[in-house]
């Protein structure tokens, strides 16, 4: 296909699209160029080709599926237990039976980065989750109903004021030992730090969904459902949310960063997960005393880290660049 | 816009109310005991007393009203006092730290210098570096310099200032002993051997921090002067003859500057605040550290002054960045 042919499909698909509420009826479209009759287009394909053009998102999100499959099957491959103590194997460095060594307890590091990440992303996952569900129910409460709209954004408004590290810092020092008593030291940390991130990272989410939808309300296809007698959740659920989805996705691509390096500051204060508990952020935390004997020790967790996020990061740039249309296509 | 801005000032007050109820409902909740290290060997009506000396013996209403009071009427006529020689706080009590037993202000005014010299010098660094490389970027777009940018800036921001600190200390000031790697707050600037040493110590975290806001503000530079450089009076200001550097120095610049100034306003407060983690790796006693260190020790009059004052800070930034934007741009109509 040259490249006018594809300008020409891409701008058909918009304006299709444009006109049409759901993405169902594209594909029952008949193509109006019979050459390219087999190919079925659909919202979805035409966004993924889009990012597939995106060299950085690419790579990021080649590397970032590596990472979650060298945490999530990696322990199945490399069975030796992360909390596996061998004392006399410690501080060992790079060898066949430790790839990445040892530390100071002669658990292996291999193990243990895999263990972390599990956490580690998980955290993440479920922070944005929660958040992205929180701010895009609100988000979308407010833009649709007049009435709710004022308290639902002075709320928004209020928690954007709260200063939010030193609140995490409080969250997670005051709730930490009721929460490991009733839950146990590992889930009681993970759901307490899970909610804290979720509970103080919604508001962007919220901001930017009641702005789409505001401005969704005035378009013919709302005003065509209304007419037909939609009753409100309906209209929510077939006729918004779909319409919002491409914000709320980069705004959830980018939450899985924020809620990643927050996690490991709090587990770098101190304040994360239990010692015995590896996350990417602890093990950090762990290795700063032997910084200077063992500086791979830190440096390891902290590429995971900071290659996790800037995966992440690029993602949502190539999202987002293959979400809005004004660009697409560029 | 002064209406506007008596509204605005009008709101905050319920604001501030509200975020500092919830920060003392929320330490109010808090399972940990103050008197959590006195020893099992303490009897317990000594410890009742001391409870009580604590002010910690009264319903929480009552202890939240007292604190209100403290702060927003006894510190002010405190430094009233203390600037002007008069005697309007006499015999009225401060707010008084668990751990320390001095004063929270006096304190907090102790911690505020080293904060503001590392972190605020930081800030600006990292904005003087952005702008450039933002105007740069948006007037070469996709070329190799501004994809150099961009991904430096990314790396910028999905680093975590614990990683990049650490790997600064590890490189400069363990490998190569360029620099120390803690930082010495009681260091005295008198002469020059001294204020090289201050400056010495200031290059890590100082780095650190620069880089981290830097990729930031660059971003939104960037963005904001592509908006600009597509309109149409900069093709005017071109077709009439203006030189290159006229256009974009001086029509785009200073339009582009508007919302990167809100932005610049709005990140001030983190100045404060969300430095903790880098004063942490760095061992710098500022603000982020009083905190990290009275949360550990439950010193609960402490967490709440800190904690309330970042969120003053938030709330007065935001509204200075609103107010910014509508006195530099005049299309902006707040009334």
């Amino acid at each position: 296909m040259t490249e006018t042919e594809r300008q020409h499909d891409l701008s058909v698909t918009e304006t299709v699209d444009a006109s049409a509420a759901s993405a169902g009826a594209v594909a029952a479209l008949p193509p109006d160029n019979p050459l390219h009759a087999g190919e079925t287009r659909s919202q979805w394909r035409d966004i993924w080709r889009q990012f597939r053009s995106h060299r950085g998102a690419m790579v990021a999100l080649v590397l970032f599926l590596a990472t979650i499959l060298f945490v999530v099957v990696g322990p199945y491959v490399w069975t030796i237990d992360p909390t596996y103590v061998d004392i006399r194997a410690r501080n060992q460095g790079f060898s066949a039976a430790h790839p990445l060594g040892t530390d100071q307890l002669g658990r292996d590091m291999l193990a243990r980065l895999m263990a972390g990440g599990r956490v580690s992303i998980a955290v993440g996952l479920t922070a944005m989750i929660i958040a992205i569900t929180l701010g895009s129910l609100i988000g979308v409460v407010s833009g649709y109903f007049r009435r709710l709209d004022a308290p639902l954004m002075r709320l928004t408004e209020l928690f954007l004021a709260l200063p939010l590290l030193p609140l995490l810092l409080l969250m997670v020092t005051l709730f930490r030992e009721p929460l490991s008593q009733s839950f146990g030291p590992a889930m009681g940390t993970f759901i307490l730090i899970v909610s804290a991130i979720g509970a103080t990272s919604w508001m962007q989410a919220a901001r930017i969904v009641r702005g789409d939808v505001l401005g969704l309300k005035e378009r013919e296809f709302i005003l065509a459902a209304k007419s037909i007698g939609t009753p409100a959740h309906r209209m929510i659920l077939r006729h918004v949310l779909p319409n919002v989805l491409s914000p709320i996705m980069v705004a959830a691509t980018l939450g899985i960063a924020t809620a990643i390096i927050t996690e490991s500051a709090l587990s770098f204060l101190g304040l994360g997960f239990p010692p015995d508990f590896p996350t990417w952020g602890r093990l950090l935390y762990d290795a700063v005393d032997q910084m200077i004997m063992y500086p791979s020790r830190v440096i390891l967790p902290g590429l995971f880290i900071s290659l996790t996020v800037l995966c992440v990061n690029y993602i949502g740039d190539g999202l987002r660049d293959a979400m809005d249309p004004r660009i697409r296509g560029r | 816009m002064l209406t506007y801005t008596i509204r605005r000032l009008l709101l905050a007050i319920p604001t501030l109310l509200f975020i500092s109820l919830v920060i003392f409902l929320l330490l109010e909740a808090s399972p940990g005991d103050p008197l959590g290290d006195v020893p099992l060997t303490v009897p317990p009506e000594v410890k009742e007393r001391m409870r009580e000396a604590l002010g910690l013996g009264s319903p929480w209403y009552v202890r939240y009203v007292l604190w209100l009071k403290q702060f927003f009427w006894v510190e002010p006529l405190y430094w009233f006092d203390h600037v002007f020689g008069t005697q309007f706080s006499a015999g009225m009590q401060r707010i008084i730290s668990f751990q320390s037993r001095s004063p929270v202000f006096d304190v907090i005014a102790q911690r505020v210098p080293q904060t503001l010299t590392v972190v605020g010098f930081s800030y600006l660094l990292g904005v003087l570096i952005a702008l450039p490389i933002g105007i740069i970027s948006a007037y070469k777009q996709y070329s190799w310099f501004d994809q150099l940018g961009t991904f430096v800036s990314m790396i910028g921001f999905s680093m975590p200032t614990f990683f990049t600190g650490v790997v600064l200390i590890i490189i400069f000031g363990v490998k190569l002993q360029w620099f120390p790697s803690v930082y010495d707050t009681t260091l005295e600037v008198r002469d020059w051997n001294s204020f090289w040493a201050q400056v010495r110590q200031m290059v890590m975290p100082v780095t650190v921090l620069a880089l981290y806001n830097a990729a930031q503000i660059s971003r939104f530079m960037r963005a904001s002067m592509l908006d600009n450089l597509g309109q149409d009076y900069v093709r005017t200001a071109r077709a009439k003859g203006l030189s290159e550097r006229t256009v974009v120095l001086k029509h785009v610049l200073r339009n582009s500057l508007i919302p990167v100034i809100t932005v610049i306003a709005l990140g001030l407060p983190a100045v404060f605040g969300g430095a903790i983690i880098t004063e942490q790796v760095f061992k710098v006693n500022g603000l982020g550290q009083l905190l990290i260190t009275a949360i550990h020790g439950n010193d609960i009059p402490m967490v709440l002054t800190l904690t309330f004052i970042f969120a003053i800070l938030i709330v007065l930034f935001t509204l200075i960045a609103d107010i910014l934007y509508g006195v530099l741009d005049p299309r902006i109509r707040y009334d």
